[in-house]
């Protein structure tokens, strides 16, 4: 076993797909020479050349509107967002034309190709630096939203998300970019479209994705404290969702919390949450709450510990879940 | 270094004219570089078929079997030259207006007007013809054309791909990054821009203050070419120059081809309300089709025999569009859901379950 950060297992699995499939291209705004602002495509270009990793002109919508154009033609681009909030100057490429491609074509073009973005905040960026963008994709009939948690699930969700027939929205936590796993790659982990229990439990369900698995976690070790055993569903895919495993969890343990970094209203959590009380309403004890970011454009650096989901807040909201009914 | 780059740039600017072979009246201009006789007469068939093409299309529009049709009457030249002046295998990016194009290219009518029947978005086979679907958002398939250059030179292909682009279009933010993207990459691509004068009520004057569009490629380190559009030797030679460039591995060109929107921008739009009828019955004067039908009539080389047969093989074409998308029936309901994924996900099979139950739920149930 080896010591590996999220950042060095997305590098291994943009190295591992250029070196397995020639038709894998990998570009975006510096991630030639420079490897990328968090260094993520470090070494890349050296290794397999300026026409398989290269820098682009600094436009996203032609970035992702290019991107297009070489997956109708055989190839299978892996382009960088270098941010979450940069990417909307592609908005309209990526909903009107990765996501509709094959519905418009009706089935006979289909769009192998992945958007990376780092996402989310934690890291003390300035504006519009920290977006949780993952509902506007989400909201997009067409395309396929991956988050990972883990530094495994980084390496082998983007493998899968490469190899996808579909395109990928693949949000990097840019806060989980430094995070350690004791893992040895390649490493298989569960495919696009399968949800994960991180940490079983009886009394209720935390779900969460992307860079609250790691809140969620935290927190259901501190709840050991207060005598709940909580149990942690990673939902990994948002698109295609797994429900079976978030509903069997909820379903066994009859209460959940939703935990999540964007905005609550009209979100990811929002629907999350739907899900779990339509499907599990008669094993439910108490109605499934949210703990998600405050309804407010991403604060500045100093003020966002006060906008991000921690252990307290998801406490908290355990807390509220109708205990003494039990 | 300074004189040197100034002397390339000059050779990037258009002419102050566009490029014309033949005068509106069927003069020749010069015969030098002028296409030959087969070229021409297969541009003129293309113009006829294309016409009559337009003119059913817009039959069908007042007869309700299609939702809308944008005319593209007095533009035929260009879409006709641009497409018969590329290979088949050369990939073609075209817009909503351009199914003169789409025909030129021998897509089947009926596929072409899936689209504006209602009964898809796209109709044909994107593979099949080496033309990608129809694109409403504007400039939009600009990139695209870049990108599939990039992967054709990436395979080793001497594959051109030609993006077709209105007047209006060119202020759109695609537009400006696809050219700069395929100028940068130096790409096979060609930008065929038809200026026809309007982006529905919007004069080209509130588009640009560049002295022409074909202005805009030096910004970019390309050669920007004028050409006028509804003279289809003029862009036969103008386009089939650019794709020979972008085969030699010269980079891309941005042509600009003079022309004019005869019709309103739909059946929905009413032109009185923006242009003057003066402006409108010039342009006719100009119009493609008489140009290149005298000029080959002048010079011996389309008789009667041929303009007769032309025009037969293009009320056949009408006669069997109207039969054959009349009965054209939408695909089944369950298709909605078909096509999302590579495979449906488990929501989306339970929503196609949701739809046929409800179709096949007895009346009053």
């Amino acid at each position: 076993m080896a010591t590996t950060s999220m950042a060095q297992a997305i590098n291994q699995a943009l190295a591992d797909a250029l070196a397995e499939d020639e038709r894998v291209l990998v570009f975006g705004e510096d991630v030639g020479t420079l490897g990328g602002v968090f260094r993520i495509t470090d070494g890349l270009a050296a290794k397999y050349g300026e026409r398989r990793c290269f820098d682009t002109p600094l436009a996203e919508s032609g970035i992702v509107g290019m991107a297009v154009g070489m997956a109708m033609h055989g190839l299978r681009p892996v382009v960088e967002m270098q941010f979450d909030a940069f990417a909307y100057p592609a908005f309209e490429q990526i909903v009107s034309h990765v996501a509709k491609m094959r519905n418009r074509t009706r089935g006979r073009v289909s769009l192998p190709m992945v958007i990376r973005a780092p996402y989310g905040g934690g890291i003390g960026g300035v504006e519009h630096h920290s977006d949780s963008s993952e509902a506007y994709y989400a909201h997009t009939p067409g395309l396929t939203v991956v988050a990972p948690a883990t530094v495994a699930d980084a390496y082998s969700l983007l493998r899968a998300a490469v190899a996808w027939p579909d395109p990928v929205i693949f949000l990097e936590p840019k806060r989980l970019y430094w995070s350690k796993e004791e893992v040895t790659l390649p490493v298989h982990a569960e495919p696009i479209g399968r949800a994960v229990v991180r940490r079983g439990g009886t009394d209720a369900t935390l779900v969460a994705y992307g860079p609250s698995v790691r809140v969620a976690l935290a927190a259901a070790e501190a709840a050991r404290e207060e005598g709940w055993d909580l149990e942690v569903v990673d939902v990994r895919s948002i698109v295609p969702l797994d429900e079976e495993t978030l509903v069997a969890s909820v379903r066994r343990t009859g209460r959940a919390v939703v935990v999540a970094e964007a905005p609550g209203f009209a979100s990811v959590a929002s629907e999350l949450t739907a899900l779990l009380a339509e499907r599990c309403f008669h094993a439910l004890a108490a109605p499934v709450l949210r703990v998600t970011g405050f309804d407010i454009p991403y604060p500045s650096p100093k003020l966002e510990h006060h906008h991000l989901p921690d252990v307290e807040r998801v406490l908290d909201a355990v807390a509220a879940l109708q205990w003494e009914d039990a | 270094m300074a004189t040197r780059s100034k002397a390339a740039g000059a050779r990037l600017l258009p002419s102050a004219e566009p490029v014309r072979f033949i005068e509106a009246d069927g003069t020749p201009v010069a015969r030098r570089g002028l296409p030959g006789g087969p070229e021409l007469r297969a541009a003129y068939r293309a113009l006829v078929l294309g016409r009559r093409f337009e003119q059913q299309a817009t039959a069908l529009v007042k007869q309700g079997q299609l939702a809308v049709y944008p005319s593209a009457h007095g533009q035929e030249a260009a879409e006709v030259g641009a497409v018969l002046a590329l290979r088949s295998t050369d990939w073609i990016f075209p817009t909503y207006r351009d199914s003169v194009a789409l025909l030129t290219r021998g897509v089947d009518p009926v596929e072409i007007l899936t689209l504006l029947r209602g009964e898809w978005h796209c109709g044909y086979d994107p593979y099949t013809h080496h033309a990608a679907p129809q694109c409403t958002p504007l400039a939009t398939q600009a990139p695209h054309a870049v990108g599939l250059a990039f992967a054709a030179q990436a395979r080793g292909e001497e594959t051109v791909a030609l993006a077709f682009v209105g007047d209006g279009a060119t202020s759109e933010g695609d537009f400006h990054e696809a050219l700069n993207f395929a100028a940068v990459f130096h790409l096979p691509v060609v930008f065929f821009v038809q200026n026809n004068q309007y982006a529905i009520s919007v004069p080209v004057r509130r588009q640009t203050a560049a002295p022409s569009l074909a202005h805009k490629a030096i910004g970019y380190g390309m050669p920007g070419v004028l050409v006028d559009g509804n003279d289809a030797a003029a862009v036969l030679s103008v386009v089939g120059a650019a794709a020979r460039r972008a085969r030699e591995g010269e980079g891309p060109t941005l042509v600009e081809a003079v022309t004019y929107r005869i019709d309103a921008h739909t059946n929905a739009d009413d032109a009185t309300r923006y242009r003057p009828d003066e402006e409108v019955t010039g342009w006719l004067a100009r119009d493609p089709l008489a140009r290149l039908t005298a000029y080959l009539t002048n010079s011996g080389q389309l008789n009667v025999d041929v303009e007769a047969a032309v025009a037969a093989e293009a009320e056949e074409l009408a006669a069997d569009l109207r039969t054959r998308l009349v009965a054209e029936v939408p695909p089944p309901p369950r298709e909605l859901f078909a096509h999302v994924y590579h495979r449906p996900t488990q929501r989306l099979r339970d929503q196609a379950e949701l739809l046929r139950a409800e179709s096949t739920a007895p009346e009053g149930s």
